[in-house]
């Protein structure tokens, strides 16, 4: 069983490929070793900035000789019949044998493929994965054609076993492959052979290249940490730096400097995302301050004076970026204590969407927006609108300018500068929040009121605009904004109706596009015409009636508060009604939360089954109604009530299709035959009304339990009753008795849509 | 191996650059007679890189870049500053030996220093061109680009260009110890009129950034850069027989008007008379010019290697 051990040798593979790359190579190469009939024990892949490497552990040495037998045409068949399967087949006809088969004399061709050497599958393979390399981006170089992610220099394509090691014959575009490899670009640049992977990995060690980047980052973690340490500080841990320095270095030797005091009073982020994008540092906090004090930088060299030289450069380049940071932040500082005015004014320049205006036009529909949330999230409406004012004015500061990542975070420092309420500068930094799956929901009552209508606003306007994710696309990030809206109103238990606040983003969007003319824009309009005059649009609906449209935000609302009227412009789309805006969005919103309620358990047919219950724009009461139900289905008494209910409801509607009534009234008891249904006419009476009274008090498990009770009888009832029985007034009560178990279950929810 | 002598001065470190990759068959070159943003505008690298002739180049080019001014105060922003830039078509195999051979050449000693080539795609949009490389750090500083180009004014480079640019007055900062940009020694500082960086450049940064920001004349701005643009298109579109028998195509003539909007367009932007929208409008018709131009090089001698007769 040999082992193949394959370099791929180039210039600088890009840090933040690497990884993939290696998932990628092990992958084309031990599929295609597979598919043409070899096996192998094991596989690992490993990189640095200079070479992709893969090596495979006790591989077939050749593939079996395969036999297939193929059933062909009749002997008496027509020849071209013959001719296409002999094609088919590759062989000719004396090769063929006739036997004798239900319908006659048919041949059988007997295809053998010999097994081929490993060496040969293995060629085939690899060039076969150079050559179709995934990468992300790839590029020429010379005079040459191939591609790759860098220059490729060189190739090692090696099968070693107990006799020793061959190199497999290959070449591409003149790179010959072979067993011959370099070290450390600088400390060891001389060319060696090696016989197979453990010769490989520790010839490499000895020339300085630690092969396996998991081995290099616990390398640096380690050697950071004991840096850090000796001067009682601790490193800020980061995976994503880690990994990219990984990426970075054959050789690391981190290096640990400090930072010039005159830096130490930014603040902590602004240190630690300068140092990290710009110098890719690791920061070092002294706990006893609370301060980011120090740095790590990873050197990819150990240099005779022991790294002296590197980590002065290094310490250079970080006080001129942080004299800049410092610039910044003393400007910034000053403009927000001047009350940031001037970045008020300066958010008109900045663009949000071209269609939706300014970010001075979105952050006054959001400050409205916020104002109208804030009572429903327990904030104060002043402080809810000054928030949603002043969370977006650092895009206007120096320093976001340079560290875009800081938005938010600088803002709360400037706002705390401005003599703004805590409360206020909170919201500013955490008004962006939730961004991610994982990130954090914001609970401070103004935090939450001005990111929901941040995420509110951005919807609502994408929506508006028919800017809609399809498939793949979401260039906006709107299912974030949406999956942010859930997390915000379920994580905050907010009791808020969404469509109620989608319509007054969405007045508010089309009421401010209105007053500035761009309403042409919203309409699909690009060009005035005459109909403009005086402050009066005058145009006709569907119907022909004449609108006047007056550019007063209150004509306006009204107008479309009327939410039938429909404008009806000659070019592009009609403006949507609100209703049917609102609506749409928020089916959209249903969907993202019914992938959110999966990884809870709650499967997507029961949130269907409360969908079409009152309130479904209410998030927390939709989740109750939900879980409440997920639970109670996960019981032996759901799971049989579950069955009783819908076996009711497929009676009763095929009886309703065949009749062509409905039944649905006038149950009585009088006619009842058995005890079974009288138990079940009286279980109904008292469940009824319990459930009601649960659900019109929201206690969802009070209304399963109250629909539990009528488990038992309704098993009874079907047991002991036949429903269609020949006196068609006990049918028809029978029937009617039936309506009332669905109405009963209709309370809860619609348990038609539920599977199983 | 041991690093040669430290430089003394902002120009040894030119001169050295230019005795280093003279050694290594490079044509040197004089700066292009023309205010460009970077030397990549050059016409030695931009068309001298389409085309299959083979091409190896390096120069100084001044650059100028209107809205980094800043009166001359901050360290290291300049309005008006150099680069060095090498172009060698096709790119050699040891293209990265060869550079770090020119950081030995200045004194920067890879075996005390940390040189590491990190990943950064070159694109510019007003050339219609990109290429892979990285930026190439010393000690954590950027100190040159270096990308294989793989596209320029649209066209596909075949064979691929390696290019390298320093910017030289960050890079001879470093190896010259200098914190601030004006005190640089210009020439050698036990000359016997020593000068620095701000001898030369101090008075002429504030000039500048003063016009660049506040005096330049719009107006005539944008009718110059309509004019540049008018006229490369009527150059373009010129009958390349010239009734006295010859064929001349004029692409290089084109192209400096292409050179002259891309300026223009600088010293606009500068002026803060350019919105977002229009800025990408701006873009756009430069390229177009650039791509025209392009187009008219490569059916050249100078681009596809045929005597010129």
């Amino acid at each position: 069983m040999p082992d193949l051990l394959i370099e791929l040798f180039s210039e600088e593979i890009p840090a933040r490929m690497q990884a993939r790359a290696r998932q990628d190579l092990r992958k084309l190469v031990t599929d295609g070793l597979v598919e043409a009939g070899l096996t192998y024990r094991s596989a690992g892949a490993f990189s640095t900035p200079r070479r992709l490497t893969l090596a495979i552990e006790g591989l077939s040495a050749e593939s079996p000789t395969t036999r297939e037998e193929r059933k062909g045409p009749r002997v008496d068949a027509p020849e071209k019949a013959l001719e296409g399967f002999l094609r088919g087949a590759g062989l000719t006809r004396d090769q063929l044998e006739a036997r004798d088969d239900k319908k006659g004399q048919v041949w059988f061709a007997t295809i053998v493929r010999p097994g081929r050497p490993a060496a040969e599958i293995v060629a085939e393979v690899l060039e076969t994965a150079i050559r179709n390399f995934p990468w992300p981006k790839s590029m020429r170089w010379g005079s040459g054609n191939l591609r790759w992610v860098r220059p490729l220099h060189s190739i090692i394509c090696l099968l070693s076993d107990e006799a020793g090691a061959t190199v497999v014959p290959l070449e591409i575009d003149g790179i010959r492959a072979g067993d011959t490899t370099r070290g450390h670009r600088f400390m060891a640049p001389g060319a060696f052979t090696v016989t197979g992977f453990d010769d490989y990995a520790a010839k490499l060690r000895r020339a300085r290249v630690m092969l396996d980047p998991s081995e290099r980052e616990a390398a640096i973690r380690q050697e950071a940490a004991n840096l850090a340490f000796a001067r009682g500080w601790e490193i800020v841990p980061d995976d994503g730096l880690l990994a990219e320095i990984a990426g970075l270095v054959e050789w690391p030797v981190p290096l640990m400097g400090s930072i010039e005091d005159r830096f130490l009073s930014l603040p902590p982020e602004v240190l630690q995302t300068s140092m990290k994008e710009h110098q890719k540092f690791f920061s070092a906090r002294n706990p006893k301050t609370g301060r980011i004090e120090g740095f790590v930088t990873v050197a990819n060299i150990e240099t005779p004076d022991q790294g002296e030289t590197i980590l002065h450069g290094n310490q250079r380049v970080l006080a001129a970026r942080l004299s800049d940071a410092a610039f910044f932040w003393d400007n910034d500082l000053r403009e927000a204590k001047a009350g940031m005015g001037a970045w008020t004014e300066g958010l008109r320049a900045v663009t949000f969407q071209s269609k939706l205006g300014s970010q001075a036009d979105r952050v006054q529909r959001i400050a409205a927006l916020a104002r109208e949330i804030a009572p429903l999230v327990g904030a104060n409406p002043d402080q809810a609108e000054e928030a949603a004012k002043i969370a977006k004015l650092d895009l206007r500061s120096a320093m976001v300018g340079e560290f875009p990542e800081l938005q938010g975070t600088m803002g709360r420092y400037y706002a705390l500068e401005a003599g703004k309420d805590a409360a206020v500068a909170d919201a500013a930094r955490d008004h962006y929040s939730p961004l991610g799956p994982s990130d954090a929901v914001p609970s401070a009552p103004v935090s939450v009121a001005v990111a929901l209508a941040d995420k509110l606003d951005t919807l609502t306007g994408f929506w508006a605009i028919d800017e809609k994710p399809t498939g793949s696309k979401d260039p906006f990030a709107l299912r974030r904004a949406a999956l942010g809206v859930i997390r915000l109103v379920l994580g905050n238990g907010a009791r808020l109706s969404l469509c109620d606040l989608i319509g007054a983003t969405y007045v508010e969007a089309v009421t401010q596009f209105a007053n500035m003319d761009r309403v042409h824009i919203l309409l699909g309009r690009t060009t005035h015409d005459e109909q403009w005059e005086g402050g009066v649009y005058r145009t006709t609906d569907p119907d022909g009636n004449l609108i006047v449209f007056e550019r007063t935000p209150d004509e306006v609302r009204n107008l479309l508060d009327d939410a039938g009227v429909r404008f009806s412009p000659s070019e592009g789309k009609p403006l949507l009604p609100v209703n049917d805006l609102a609506s749409d969005l928020l089916s959209f919103l249903h969907d993202r939360l019914k992938v959110f309620l999966k990884d809870q358990n709650i499967r997507h047919d029961i949130i269907d089954a409360v969908l079409s219950m009152p309130g479904n724009d209410d998030l927390v009461l939709l989740v109750n109604r939900a879980t409440a139900l997920s639970d109670f289905l996960k019981t032996e008494n759901g799971t049989n009530l579950l069955q009783g209910l819908k076996r009711a409801a497929n009676i009763l509607s095929q009886a309703e299709e065949k009749d062509g009534v409905e039944y649905s009234f006038g149950a009585d008891p009088k006619y009842a035959e058995t005890d079974q249904e009288r138990a079940l006419f009286a279980a109904l009476e008292t469940a009824g009304p319990a459930i009601a009274q649960a659900t019109a008090s929201e206690d969802f498990p009070a209304a399963m339990s109250a629909i539990a009770a009528l488990r038992t009888p309704i098993d009874a009832f079907f047991e002991a009753v036949q429903i269609n029985t020949d006196n068609q007034i006990l049918r028809r009560n029978r029937l009617n008795l039936l309506s009332q178990i669905r109405a009963a279950g209709a309370q809860i929810a619609d348990f038609t849509r539920i599977e199983g | 191996m041991t690093s040669p002598d430290k430089p003394q001065s902002f120009q040894e470190i030119i001169l050295r650059l230019q005795s280093y990759w003279a050694a290594q068959g490079c044509a040197v070159l004089q700066p292009y007679d023309m205010e460009v943003g970077a030397g990549t505008f050059h016409p030695a690298t931009t068309l001298r890189s389409l085309g299959a002739r083979p091409w190896a180049a390096a120069y100084v080019q001044p650059s100028r870049r209107p809205t980094d001014g800043r009166y001359g105060e901050n360290p290291n922003r300049l309005q008006h500053y150099y680069q060095y830039q090498v172009i060698i078509k096709p790119s050699p195999p040891d293209l990265q030996d060869l550079y770090l051979g020119s950081l030995k050449a200045i004194g920067l000693d890879p075996m005390i220093h940390d040189v590491r080539f990190v990943e950064d795609d070159w694109e510019s949009p007003t050339l219609g061109a990109w290429g892979l490389g990285w930026e190439v750090w010393c000690d954590g500083m950027e100190v040159s680009q270096f990308t294989y180009f793989q596209q320029v004014g649209g066209h596909d480079c075949k064979p691929v260009s390696g290019e390298l640019t320093y910017g030289l007055e960050r890079l001879a900062m470093y190896v010259l110890g200098v914190e601030h940009v004006m005190d640089m020694p210009f020439n050698a500082p036990d000359s016997p009129i020593p000068l620095t960086y701000g001898d030369v450049f101090m008075q002429t940064e504030r000039e500048y950034s003063r016009w660049n920001f506040d005096q330049a004349d719009t107006q005539m701005l944008l009718q110059h850069f309509k004019d540049a643009e008018a006229e490369c298109a009527r150059i373009l579109a010129a009958d390349p027989a010239d009734g006295a028998g010859r064929t001349i195509p004029m692409p290089h003539p084109a192209y400096d008007q292409a050179i002259k909007a891309s300026h223009l367009f600088n010293l606009l932007d500068a002026r803060g008379v350019i919105s977002v929208t229009e800025r990408q409008a701006y873009i756009g018709r430069v390229r177009a010019l650039a791509k025209a131009c392009a187009d008219a090089f490569v059916t050249t001698p100078a681009a596809t290697g045929e005597a010129i007769r």
